[in-house]
């Protein structure tokens, strides 16, 4: 059968043809456009990564924003948090502080008060004595201004002595 | 992927077989015709021929096989250059010297020659027989039909991918346009799909440029083939001597490029005992032919069959044109849609063998240089790259 019989014509034009183009693709056309892709594959990987690398950053970048913001945050709060012990702590203290004078002055008043009223008494009491004596005197002087009042008094203590 | 081939295979089989079966039924007719007719005096009976009506078979058998001129329509073909190495030296001259039919005796430097069943016979001048020991020492080195249609197909490829070339250099990096951006993904294909899954990401590489011109070559000539104009139409992928020289290559690469490993599994399959290895040994030597063999008959019959069925069609329709006119036109529609359906099919076929060929030549060469990691199971060596694709 004719069409299973291989020609050699056709076999050897086959082969020196196949093998030039063989040689000439490779050279001219396979080796750059396989490079070419590769090249752009590469590239384009690349970008990807750095991308990924960029994204990843960005995450870091983020959390450690958020780190600090939350960082600021609570020392915020700490800070507040003082300010309102030293605040209250001072009103306490200053409370403190103004009952004592208060109680202080009071009691100091209380010991001027009693001095001054132990003075008072105490000149009360010279006073007193001295106005008894004098009335005292006066009433000697006036008793005993004539000699029979002296005798009857003389005469009366001696009663009283008596009796003793 | 795997699985797919093997789904495929015996599917491709059983069709290459219907077909071949086919191309039996119609060519064995046309065989008895002209052998009957060759002894006696040639331009009688080929006009008896003629006029006794149409015959398909022997009108598909032109067209499927190769020609010293090309047929283009009705009675205009090209004249095609007819070079004869003779014992006594190199003969050039065109094929118009055998006349439009091929019936005349063409007149020679140092013989005179005839067409005989497509190849070329040295006559005796004077007596008009075949000069049986002349035409043993002739080698037919002719520009055939099937030989212009493959230097178009190498001229395409070459205008294709060295213009697609200079694309790439014209803007690297960038992303592909026009021509460049039909062949990329191919290219992409026979590299992502095909070389690195069979072969192996780290020795894919050094096998890129045969893979690649492989698949186009196959590819451009099944397409062309099924253009049914010049400079298409041509049977040449569907050629035996064409699907020989592609798998004779796949063959010599493979013994090129195997390695130790390659070569003791051949040899002496490690593990297996002498008197296994005694039957075993001859059928992997068998083996190594059989698979470029397979390809070849694969990529042959898958090509003709398109063509013979095609062509058959539009015969039926000639066929019971000469009946009665209206059953030929009626038959003409039945044809018409089928030779559609057939040309879509053949669309898919000429790729998927394109496809077939260059995959399978690839599994080859990454036979050859597997480093066999493990011994007792190297059929498995690459399925994890082939799964993750």
């Amino acid at each position: 059968m004719e069409l299973v019989k291989p020609s050699i014509g056709l076999i050897f034009w086959m082969v020196v043809s196949f093998s030039i183009i063989l040689f000439l693709l490779k050279k001219f056309a396979w080796k750059p456009i396989l490079g070419m892709i590769k090249e752009r594959e590469q590239s384009i990987e690349n970008a990807l990564a750095s991308a990924e690398k960029a994204k990843e950053e960005m995450k870091l970048l983020q959390s450690s924003n958020e780190r600090i913001l939350a960082e600021a945050r609570s020392e915020r709060d700490a800070m507040l948090k003082e300010a309102r012990e030293i605040r209250e702590k001072m009103i306490a203290d200053s409370k403190g502080i103004a009952s004592k004078e208060g109680e202080r002055l009071l009691a100091s008043a209380r010991e001027n008060i009693q001095n001054e009223k132990n003075a008072a008494i105490t000149e009360l009491k010279n006073q007193v004595a001295a106005l008894s004596i004098e009335i005292a005197e006066k009433i000697l002087k006036s008793e005993l201004s004539s000699d029979e009042k002296q005798k009857t008094l003389v005469s009366t203590l001696l009663k009283d002595v008596n009796l003793n | 992927m795997t699985n797919k081939i093997n789904i495929f295979k015996p599917f491709l089989f059983i069709v290459a077989l219907l077909f071949s079966a086919n191309t039996a039924w119609a060519y064995d007719p046309s065989v008895a015709d002209t052998n009957k007719t060759a002894p006696a005096e040639t331009p009688a009976p080929v006009q008896k021929q003629e006029t006794k009506g149409f015959d398909a078979g022997k009108m598909i058998m032109e067209h499927v096989s190769d020609n010293h001129s090309w047929h283009l329509f009705g009675h205009y073909s090209i004249s095609l250059p007819v070079i004869l190495k003779t014992d006594k030296g190199i003969e050039v001259f065109s094929s118009s010297r055998f006349g439009h039919e091929g019936e005349e005796k063409a007149e020679g430097k140092y013989y005179a020659y005839e067409l005989k069943e497509g190849s070329v016979v040295v006559v005796d001048e004077v007596s008009d027989t075949v000069d049986e020991a002349a035409t043993a020492s002739l080698t037919d080195l002719s520009i055939t039909k099937n030989v212009a249609s493959m230097f178009i197909t190498m001229l395409l490829m070459l205008w294709v991918f060295i213009s697609v070339a200079k694309a790439y250099k014209r803007n690297p990096g960038k992303a592909p346009k026009g021509l460049q951006s039909f062949v990329e993904p191919l290219i992409m294909f026979v590299r992502d799909d095909v070389a690195k899954p069979s072969i192996g990401e780290k020795r894919y590489e050094r096998f890129m440029p045969f893979l690649l011109t492989v698949f186009f070559f196959v590819l451009f000539s099944n397409y062309m083939g099924l253009v049914p104009f010049f400079p298409g139409g041509v049977n040449l992928t569907g050629s035996i001597s064409i699907a020989m020289v592609l798998a004779a290559f796949t063959l010599v690469i493979t013994f090129f490029v195997a390695n130790k490993h390659y070569w003791l599994h051949v040899i002496a399959m490690p593990g297996v005992p002498i008197p296994v290895l005694l039957i075993l040994t001859p059928i992997e030597i068998l083996g190594l032919f059989l698979r470029p063999f397979v390809l070849m008959i694969r990529l042959f019959a898958n090509i003709t069959a398109g063509h013979i069925i095609a062509l058959a069609f539009f015969s039926l329709i000639f066929i019971f044109g000469e009946m009665n006119t209206g059953l030929g036109l009626g038959v003409s529609l039945f044809s018409l849609v089928f030779t559609v359906f057939m040309g879509f099919l053949e669309l898919l076929v000429a790729f998927l063998q394109a496809y077939v060929f260059t995959l399978l030549s690839a599994i080859y060469f990454g036979s050859a240089v597997d480093e066999g990691h493990d011994v007792h199971n190297h059929a498995d060596d690459h399925l994890p790259e082939r799964t993750t694709n």
